[in-house]
């Protein structure tokens, strides 16, 4: 991998000019991170009105609720592609760890009556357990066959919390968080601005870790791994190993995520447990650009918006007049982003990440 | 007594239903590597293809005897035009990227079950069937329903027809070969491709007629149906053993058994959770499946 490429770089070098210019630029927009960051943390004390992406203010609640729904997405979408893009693991079975994270610190609150920092401690607790436990057994199945055992445990779990055993998880209609537990800056909406706080720094958390993961040693035995699981076997490495640290980090993350979703949403519900939501990390995942630093989040944000604009779209009087044939596919937002999904692998491969890469590609052909 | 008939046919019966899904979904991973995560919206469209010809809409089939023939053949027809239409328009332009095949597999299976709910509604829609079905007969003290027969008798017809296929015909011959080892079959000069749209209709009008015969078993078709009966397709295809139809068979009767007897003696929705706990055992003790194909 690396000797393929050598050639390529030495070429480059060789017209110094173009390199350092190239070189100064990139030093000067290295940090674009760091603005970027500010304007997120300083759009609740915005009143900037976004026509068309957004109805009314950007600082008010039911946008920053948005928002931070679409930070929370970006942040598990890209905790989903450490498995997908970074390790090659297709696991259908995201949405279990992230329920974990929901349901058992929603529980402990209601049923056990612990406080909301030790509930959700124990709540991240069990999401590192059962991605652990449940990572063991399912990557010892490998290549598709993993992806229908992952499915297979979280359709389980997602049946188990829909009956409703012994009236704790709440069945179909889910369960509440108990006000009175959470901490006070937490409820209502005047404190939505907290909430999105806390779901921007998710955002932030994750992106870290998984940035400083895949540049770690083991990161590389993922890459490795990605590219041709044997090869890594040959050089006297076993995989299982590998495999496993990234599934129970990966696990780790949407539970933490799925604990941000409690406050966010004020409660659990079983669609997050359900297949759908997990394929809806991985039409994000691929939306954005799968393996690539910045697309699983922009793929997220993308796609939380989408689904929300659309819900709209759907329920508004210009849909309604429309005739038949346009009208009732428009009504159902997971039909346009299913469509939606299909045509990105067509026509957008790499995602949305790498749309300036392939622009700049074609310039110079067609000059 | 009496129970234990009538779980075993119910049983059996949701065993049927899983293989008529299962086998299509075994033969096109085994050929082509692809895991037709759409294979419920087929069915899918084959229940509701039945659907709308019974309520009348077909001239000559109807929610009656013949009629009801027609209509199941009918939707039969729908879902394999479906399926082909799936492997020429979706998935053979991917044929160099395998991951986005399952990928785009994944897109077509939210976005059909939704357009079928946009168009009919997401409630579920009675299918009434013939008479002659929809009665029970007795056996041992038991009322089995009669559909319960009928489904495993096509499942059994269906199993039977495509080992004659395999086993005695040519274009069988070149998809078993393809199975076992793609690049040599391509090697010798035979285009494994025309086996794949082969194979995808194969597997596309057995999931359909699963739909049909699955309107009958639960005396409606809704949109969401075959993408929570795919899911169990999923754990039988993986217990059985990935590109084997015998293991395909003996895993959809294990699982519908356990299903059924484990919802009726424990907790209901407990048969479910046991089933997928069986699958975990069972990689744990042999990883290949019963039947020891390679995954």
């Amino acid at each position: 991998m690396t000797l393929a490429t050598q050639p390529h770089d030495r070429a480059r070098t060789t017209h110094p000019c173009p390199a350092t210019r190239s070189e100064r630029l990139r030093r000067a927009t290295r940090w674009w991170p760091a603005p970027v960051l500010l304007a997120l943390f300083a759009v609740p004390y915005s009143a900037l009105p976004l026509p068309g992406l957004l109805d009314g203010p950007i600082g008010g609640p039911g946008n920053l609720q948005l928002l931070a729904l679409c930070l929370l997405s970006g942040g598990l979408a890209t905790g989903y592609d450490l498995l997908l893009g970074r390790t090659g693991l297709l696991s259908f079975g995201h949405a279990l760890y992230f329920a974990a994270g929901t349901y058992v610190t929603d529980i402990l609150m209601l049923e056990a009556g612990l406080s909301f920092t030790a509930s959700a401690l124990l709540g991240l607790l069990a999401g590192v357990a059962l991605s652990a436990l449940l990572g063991a057994v399912s990557l010892r199945v490998g290549g598709i066959g993993f992806s229908m055992v992952t499915l297979a445990f979280a359709q389980a779990a997602s049946l188990l919390v829909q009956r409703d055993p012994g009236g704790v998880t709440g069945g179909e209609e889910g369960r509440a968080a108990p006000a009175g537990r959470l901490p006070a800056s937490l409820v209502g909406i005047e404190h939505t601005a907290d909430l999105y706080w806390i779901a921007l720094a998710y955002l932030v958390v994750t992106l870290a870790v998984v940035g400083w993961a895949v540049r770690s040693p083991t990161g590389r035995v993922w890459a490795g791994i990605k590219e041709n699981e044997r090869r890594v076997e040959v050089l006297g490495l076993r995989p299982y190993g590998f495999k496993l640290v990234a599934f129970v980090l990966a696990g780790t993350l949407a539970a933490l995520g799925g604990i941000v979703y409690l406050l966010l949403t004020g409660g659990a519900t079983p669609r997050t447990t359900t297949s759908d939501f997990t394929l809806s990390l991985l039409v994000m995942v691929v939306l954005g650009g799968s393996g690539t630093r910045w697309g699983p989040m922009i793929g997220g944000i993308l796609y939380t918006w989408a689904d929300q604009r659309l819900g709209d779209l759907a329920g508004s009087g210009a849909v309604a007049a429309l005739p038949p044939v346009i009208r009732v596919p428009l009504s159902q937002p997971l039909f346009l982003l299913g469509a939606l999904f299909v045509a990105v692998i067509y026509l957008l491969p790499g995602g949305v990440a790498r749309l300036p890469a392939r622009l700049r590609s074609r310039s110079p052909a067609t000059r | 007594m009496a129970t234990v008939v009538l779980l075993t046919f119910t049983g059996l019966g949701l065993g049927a239903l899983y293989f008529l899904i299962a086998s299509g979904l075994s033969l096109i991973f085994g050929l082509m590597d692809v895991l037709n995560f759409a294979h419920g919206a087929l069915l899918s469209v084959g229940a509701y293809g039945t659907w709308w010809a019974a309520s009348g809409r077909l001239p000559g089939a109807g929610p009656g005897g013949a009629g009801f023939v027609l209509a199941a053949v009918f939707g039969t027809a729908v879902g394999t035009v479906a399926a082909v239409l799936l492997e020429v328009a979706v998935i053979r332009p991917l044929y160099t990227r395998p991951r986005e095949q399952i990928l785009a597999t994944v897109g077509v299976g939210l976005a059909v079950p939704a357009l079928l709910s946009a168009i009919w509604g997401a409630d579920p829609r009675p299918l009434a069937g013939p008479k002659a079905l929809s009665g029970t007969f007795g056996l041992l003290g038991a009322e089995v329903p009669l559909n319960r027969p009928v489904l495993i008798a096509a499942a059994v017809l269906v199993l039977a027809a495509l080992k004659a296929f395999l086993g005695r015909t040519r274009h069988g011959l070149v998809v078993r070969a393809g199975v076992e080892d793609r690049a040599m079959v391509t090697a010798l000069g035979i285009d494994v491709r025309k086996a794949f749209t082969l194979v995808f209709a194969i597997g596309g009008a057995a999931a359909a007629l699963g739909g049909a015969l699955g309107g009958l078993y639960f005396g409606s078709v809704d949109p969401g149906q075959g993408t929570s009966l795919l899911i169990f397709a999923f754990v039988v295809v993986v217990t059985g053993g990935m590109g084997s139809l015998t293991g395909a068979a003996l895993a959809s009767v294990a699982v519908g058994l356990v299903q059924q007897f484990a919802n009726y003696y424990t907790t209901a929705g407990l048969g479910d959770v046991a089933v997928v706990v069986l699958l975990a055992a069972l990689l744990l003790i042999r990883p290949r499946g019963l039947t020891g194909r390679l995954a």
